[in-house]
């Protein structure tokens, strides 16, 4: 049979062509990912070879001065995504355990779906009321308290005037992951078999221990999964933070500071390149992402083992 | 909760004719019980609570904003008028995405369950290129694009603007498709087979038409996500696209809903000024509610009927 449906010598002119079209759509898809790769590795080969691996550690940002350093923004990266993942982790694996274990049936239809609406929300109307709505209200209530509360840390430096930093960046790509983390847990959590929750329960447990000695224990390499691909997504966002994180590209210890992201500075400054120095330097950050990009989807793979987590987030 | 007490809790010798009462190291586990079904359903409510804000947000902020004129003409410098030049904008780049996507996704869905063998090699390779392609950030995608078209061409155009939503709806569109088509019973190709019916007829008069539901709801959250899409039309359409009407995706920058809501946020001095980009947010995201919502419907309404 599949000799036939391949065609193969016996098969028909319309089997072949189909065949053609779908090996052909499939080459596309297949080349596009190569294209990219290629691609963006030309742009940055005069960045890269200017400045090497250095690059990355390089924290100054002047495109006038023909000074390309990731460093900085490699860090702002770094902090609102751990900050996101830090928050919508906990926050949406929690949610998870609640729409597969604890709800009733008839709200586990309701807040399921509205959880996952969250995540269609685009990044543009997130970011923009992120800025308009969500900053303000940071900056006068959220960042004087823990500032107050926590200000011996240096993370938690004084409120500054606009609202607009690595901190508001972090809780709006909180908002953006959860639902990621939350929906993709939910699947792995609906895998665990009736039988081995029933048996514990019949031991005696409660639910909670039923959560963290069956569910979470059989699932965690693939919680931990959905949590890296979570966090894949926030490394990656480029709108929502180019207009909440404030856009400064420089180092400071202090959360509540303006900062800048890889996939935000190139959202901003790719309008206007001052030259082709920068172009290629921010092909170089891209082919960063890229690799960061590639890397997360691989290992959150490797750790999943059995779970097909990516599976469930193209529904 | 109600159980013998256990001998280190109570006594020395329990009394097994008393009333059953928790004591102890139960007490404590049903505590601890309670507590994390408490915090979990808080988690659910934070979650719910986020949507909420959020689109209330944008509907009271936006809702005064819509009205006919709104929508029914043009950008007026950069502040003034209409989004009907975006609203068609958004139309015709989407549109051609879609053109270029999903027809690619569906014929690649069906070359991984109609022709690769679910554990062949170029199953499995393609497949992790989807995947990948998924994870990649947009605004990878948008560069690839410029340096693919937008260089070459010397110009930013509405064209160049689609082909990257294409790739960002690809994925999407393929995996969905390989999803539902996987789905369709093995007893409805048999039958096709055992009636020597050619596999591409059986795939156009049976095969798709039993999953035509999955796949329509696949597309259309494709195109839901490609209509709010930013970075790849930030970078490879104008954000300086004109304020007339662009139907000619090949031509110039056309403008389009998300380039409006930024273009209108860069240049606002004053919060009233950005009521026309709280307006433009609005229809966005009712669109996208309500394509999300629909195909939610289409869904399950599909797998009704595979009874699946």
């Amino acid at each position: 049979l599949p000799g036939r449906a391949r065609g193969g010598p016996h098969a028909g002119t319309g089997d072949r062509v189909l065949f053609g079209l779908c090996a052909l759509a499939s080459l596309l898809a297949g080349l596009t990912l190569a294209g990219i790769v290629y691609q963006v590795i030309t742009h940055a080969n005069p960045a890269i070879s200017r400045f090497g691996l250095g690059f990355v550690g390089h924290t100054t940002w002047a495109p006038n001065f023909g000074v390309f350093g990731a460093g900085a923004l490699i860090y702002g990266t770094l902090m609102s995504s751990l900050l996101a993942l830090f928050l919508a982790a906990p926050l949406g694996i929690a949610i998870a355990l609640y729409l597969s274990m604890i709800a009733p049936p008839g709200v586990r239809a309701v807040v399921g779906p509205l959880v996952e609406l969250l995540a269609a929300i685009p990044s543009i109307i997130i970011g923009f009321w992120g800025v308009v709505v969500f900053a303000p209200f940071l900056q006068k209530h959220v960042e004087p308290a823990l500032h107050s509360a926590l200000g011996f840390i240096p993370l938690f430096g004084p409120p500054q005037t606009t609202g607009l930093s690595l901190f508001t960046a972090g809780l709006v790509l909180t908002l953006m992951v959860l639902p990621i983390i939350a929906s993709l847990s939910r699947e792995l959590f609906l895998t665990v078999p009736q039988e081995l929750k029933d048996g514990a329960e019949a031991l005696g447990a409660t639910r909670w221990e039923v959560i963290r000695g069956v569910v979470l224990a059989t699932t965690a390499p693939g919680v931990a999964a959905a949590t890296l691909l979570g966090l894949g997504r926030a490394l990656g966002e480029a709108i929502a933070v180019l207009l909440v994180a404030g856009e400064l590209t420089q180092i400071h210890a202090s959360l509540f500071q303006p900062g800048a992201t890889m996939a935000s500075l190139i959202a901003t400054q790719f309008q206007n390149p001052v030259n082709s120095l920068h172009l290629a330097s921010m092909f170089y950050i891209a082919l960063l992402l890229l690799v960061i990009g590639l890397a997360t989807s691989l290992l959150a793979r490797l750790i999943a083992g059995r779970f097909d987590v990516q599976r469930t987030l193209a529904r | 909760v109600s159980v013998v007490p256990d001998s280190a809790a109570g006594d020395a010798a329990p009394d097994w004719t008393g009333p059953l009462t928790a004591s102890g190291n139960l007490r404590r586990r049903a505590a601890v019980n309670r507590f994390v079904e408490a915090g979990a359903s808080l988690a659910a409510v934070i979650g719910v609570a986020m949507l909420v804000i959020v689109v209330a947000s944008v509907v009271s902020h936006g809702a005064g904003a819509l009205n006919f004129g709104f929508v029914t003409t043009n950008t007026v410098g950069v502040l003034g008028g209409g989004i009907a030049n975006a609203l068609i904008g958004t139309a015709v780049v989407v549109t051609l995405a879609a053109l270029i996507a999903v027809p690619i996704g569906i014929l690649t869905g069906l070359y991984l369950t109609e022709f690769a063998g679910p554990r062949s090699r170029s199953a499995r390779a393609l497949k992790l290129a989807l995947d990948l392609m998924q994870g990649l950030p947009t605004i990878v995608v948008a560069l690839f694009i410029y340096g693919l078209i937008v260089i070459p061409e010397k110009k930013e155009t509405g064209f160049a603007g689609a082909v990257a939503l294409s790739i960002v709806m690809l994925p999407l569109v393929a995996r969905s498709s390989q999803e539902v088509l996987s789905l369709v019973p093995g007893h409805l190709r048999e039958a096709a087979d055992a009636l020597g019916v050619e596999r591409w007829r059986a795939v156009r008069g049976v095969i798709l038409p039993t999953a035509m539901g999955g796949i329509a709801t696949g597309a259309i959250l494709a195109i839901a996500r490609a209509a709010g899409e930013t970075a790849p039309l930030l970078v490879n359409d104008s954000l300086f696209a004109s304020n007339v009407t662009q139907l000619n995706p090949f031509g110039n920058g056309v403008p389009t809903i998300p380039m409006y809501i930024l273009n209108v946020f860069n240049n606002a001095t004053t919060s009233a000024s950005l009521s026309g980009a709280w307006g433009a947010a609005f229809v966005l995201l009712m669109f996208i509610l309500l394509a999300n919502i629909g195909a939610r419907v289409l869904l399950a309404r599909s797998r009704a009927r595979m009874g699946g």
